[in-house]
């Protein structure tokens, strides 16, 4: 583990300066949070949907960026990536016909009054 | 031939248990069919029954070495419950006796049930009630006895209550059902004691260990195993406390009233003590029970049955009376009287009520006798027949009730002299009360708008042979020996004590006198004696209030504490559960405060259980690397 206490001013300018797998990671950990933020607080259901995507493309570029810094170079990564890629598209479909059945039915597409499931 | 019969005695009472599913449920709606098929399986057990009287009287078999065959009925562990059949004299007196008057009832029903549309079920209910009874005769063990026993009880119930749409007959169905049931339940506490005990149920085994238990271990404990085997016969044998639902039973058809009073229902309780006899004869305390309240019970029936005035109610407690009899014979050591007096009394007591039959139904279901009056010259062969019944049951000398009833008073007068003057009192009692039945009903002037006429020739027959059989059946077994057929012990001699017999018979005499100068000469006004006897009379009439006082108590004990108990039930055992079911409620409320339908709350908290896991995982790596294998 990195013991970030004991971190000099140094250490940081250099790590700032040369992009690496960390940075990599950040960019997917923020990227992700934000999703995740979006996920819970907003109350339109195509926000909702848009955040799930945020998410799933975090975790894409984590595959990417663990692949390319692996020793052994293929492309296992990238083939991840993609397919999780495809299965986000067909699952942004499904999700908006459900939320266009939900309108129909409802007539609004507010998550919070989805409570049927309510005990 | 007898010896098929004997080796083949489980069909005797199998036939007409056969008849009974056939008509249950094939032919209940078609009444010829029905009654055929149910006189001719119990016609061929009266031949089986035949066979085999045949071959115990010429065979080898005597009370002390009877004929046992048994198989296993059902085995737990190391209790093992057998099934089979028991032949010894006293079963095969029995096995005729049931079949004769069973035979004999089911001829009569053929008339009496003529116009009646349920006389398919009639049939059907018969044929079950003489199986049960036979069943209940050739029983191995107590177990058998018992289930049988059962059955002859639910079989009255049926047949009690056999209108149903009548209140007054469900009403006496279910008082003789549960009259009996609290006999049965002494006796079932007996039972499973003497199944403790001895670990045996088996007549022949509980014979030889009974005396040996006696002998180590004293009478105290199985003096209170034969008091609760007792109990069983003072319910359906309508001894004293339980009598009340013997009276009643006349609520159904009258020949099914010849068959309970007779033949099939009451005797049983004699017939088990009879058959326990090994135990109850080693117990002097339970003897002497046995004796007063089979004494107690002759003459406190008799005293009621003298101010009755419904046909059927006078032959009822004239029955209660006569199995006080049996019941005193039993406990006076006298095995042999008992039997013969139930015998006798069977084929007597079927005549006489299958005679009331005859003149309730001749007399368009009027049963007060003070109604009746005259029948002699309407109803010549009844009346005959009627006559018989009564000197028979009174102990006129040749005829069947002398010799029986001489035989009980000559075992009582050696035993115990107050029991001898209550069995004396009772004789002259009921010569009394059969006299001004039949002088009341049958002589004196006819009716003006009596409509009583004779009847049919299939309730005629059945008359004339019990008639017979109650004028020779006594003769028969006193001339060939019936005291060195059916004992216990030692061979009972016969021999008439003239003493006993001629003062009994003059009493009769005397009693018969006395009835027919106050109810036939009417030198004494009934009205005026009843007045002169004031108190006496009115609790005779009123059955000295056994059955308001059974009321008082239920009304008292049974519903108050009935009122105590559903207290208790709807507020302790009730509130317990649903104070539980509420508990639960509450508990649940909790979690159902969570499970609110918002996804988005879900998420949250699905978030954080995966930063908590992600966090153990990061402080803790280095043991899951180590649970992993230390592949890495």
């Amino acid at each position: 583990m990195i013991d970030i206490f004991s971190l000099s001013v140094m250490d940081i300018v250099n790590w700032s300066l040369h992009v690496g797998l960390a940075h990599f990671l950040l960019l997917a950990a923020v990227l992700f949070s934000i999703g995740l933020y979006g996920l819970l607080t907003k109350k339109g259901i195509i926000s909702t949907l848009m955040c799930v995507e945020l998410m799933l493309n975090a975790a894409n570029i984590n595959l990417v960026a663990f692949n390319h810094y692996r020793p052994f170079q293929d492309f296992s990564g990238q083939l991840m990536a993609i397919f999780s890629v495809a299965v986000a598209a067909s699952e942004v479909a499904v999700g908006i016909a459900l939320a266009f059945r939900i309108y129909r039915e409802h007539g609004s597409i507010h998550v919070d009054e989805l409570n049927n499931m309510k005990g | 031939m007898s010896e098929f019969a004997l080796t083949h005695a489980w069909l005797i009472p199998l036939l007409p248990a056969l008849a009974f599913v056939v008509i249950g449920f094939f032919t209940r709606l078609d009444k010829s069919i029905s009654a055929k098929i149910a006189i001719s399986m119990i016609s061929v057990s009266f031949l089986l029954a035949l066979g085999v009287l045949a071959a115990v009287i010429s065979g080898p078999i005597t009370m002390d070495n009877p004929l046992i065959q048994k198989v296993l009925w059902a085995k737990m562990g190391t209790l093992e419950l057998s099934m089979g059949v028991l032949v010894d004299p006293m079963t095969a007196m029995m096995l005729i006796v049931v079949t004769t008057v069973a035979l004999l009832v089911q001829i009569y029903s053929v008339g009496y049930m003529e116009h009646d549309p349920g006389a398919g079920r009639f049939f059907a209910f018969l044929s079950l009630f003489a199986s049960s009874m036979l069943g209940l005769v050739i029983s191995v063990n107590f177990l058998q006895m018992y289930a049988f026993w059962e059955l002859v009880g639910v079989c009255s119930y049926l047949l009690i209550g056999f209108y149903y749409y009548k209140i007054s007959a469900r009403e006496a169905a279910k008082k003789a059902f549960i009259t009996t049931r609290i006999g049965d339940f002494g006796m079932l506490l007996g039972i499973l004691l003497l199944q403790i005990t001895f670990g045996t149920l088996d007549f022949m085994e509980l014979k030889e260990l009974v005396p040996a238990y006696i002998w180590i271990s004293g009478t105290g404990f199985m003096t209170v195993v034969g008091l609760l085997l007792f109990i069983g016969p003072i319910g359906k044998s309508g001894q004293f406390p339980l009598h009340v639902w013997l009276p009643d039973a006349m609520e159904g058809p009258t020949p099914v009233s010849a068959l309970i009073h007779a033949a099939t229902m009451v005797v049983a309780g004699v017939y088990l003590v009879g058959r326990a006899y090994f135990i109850f004869s080693a117990l002097p305390a339970v003897m002497t029970v046995i004796a007063w309240i089979g004494g107690f019970t002759a003459f406190f029936a008799a005293t009621i049955a003298i101010t009755q005035r419904p046909f059927k109610r006078i032959l009822a407690y004239s029955t209660i009376s006569q199995l006080g009899y049996m019941m005193l014979a039993l406990g006076v050591g006298s095995l042999t009287a008992s039997m013969f007096h139930l015998m006798t009394h069977a084929f007597f007591k079927a005549l006489l009520f299958l005679c009331a039959g005859a003149v309730i139904e001749a007399m368009n279901e009027e049963a007060d006798i003070f109604k009746m009056g005259g029948l002699r010259h309407r109803m010549p062969t009844t009346f005959k027949c009627m006559a018989v019944g009564v000197l028979a049951i009174a102990g006129v000398p040749p005829f069947a009730g002398f010799f029986s009833k001489d035989m009980i008073l000559a075992a009582a007068a050696e035993v115990s002299m107050p029991l001898y003057l209550l069995a004396a009192a009772t004789a002259f009692l009921t010569a009394f009360y059969m006299a001004r039945l039949l002088f009341v009903a049958f002589f004196g002037e006819v009716r003006e708008d009596c409509p009583a006429h004779e009847t049919n020739s299939y309730m005629r027959m059945p008359l004339v042979v019990l008639a017979v059989l109650a004028v020779v059946s006594g003769a028969w077994g006193h001339f060939a020996g019936f005291g060195e057929w059916v004992y216990f012990g030692a061979v009972q001699e016969e021999h008439i004590d003239f003493m006993i017999a001629g003062s009994s018979v003059l009493l009769t005499l005397i009693a018969f006198a006395l009835a027919y100068e106050i109810y036939v000469a009417k030198r004494f006004s009934a009205h005026l004696l009843a007045q002169r006897f004031g108190i006496l009379y009115t609790l005779s009439y009123n059955k000295y209030y056994v059955d308001e006082f059974y009321t008082i108590v239920r009304n008292t004990f049974v519903d108050k504490l009935g009122a105590v108990l559903y207290w208790f039930d709807l507020h302790v055992v009730d509130g317990v559960v649903n104070g539980l079911a509420k508990g639960v409620g509450c508990l649940s409320c909790v979690f159902t405060a969570l499970q609110n339908g918002q996804a988005q709350r879900y998420v949250a908290v699905f978030y954080c259980g995966v930063i908590v896991l992600v966090a153990y995982s990061v402080f803790c790596a280095v043991r899951i690397l180590n649970l992993l294998g230390g592949a890495f």
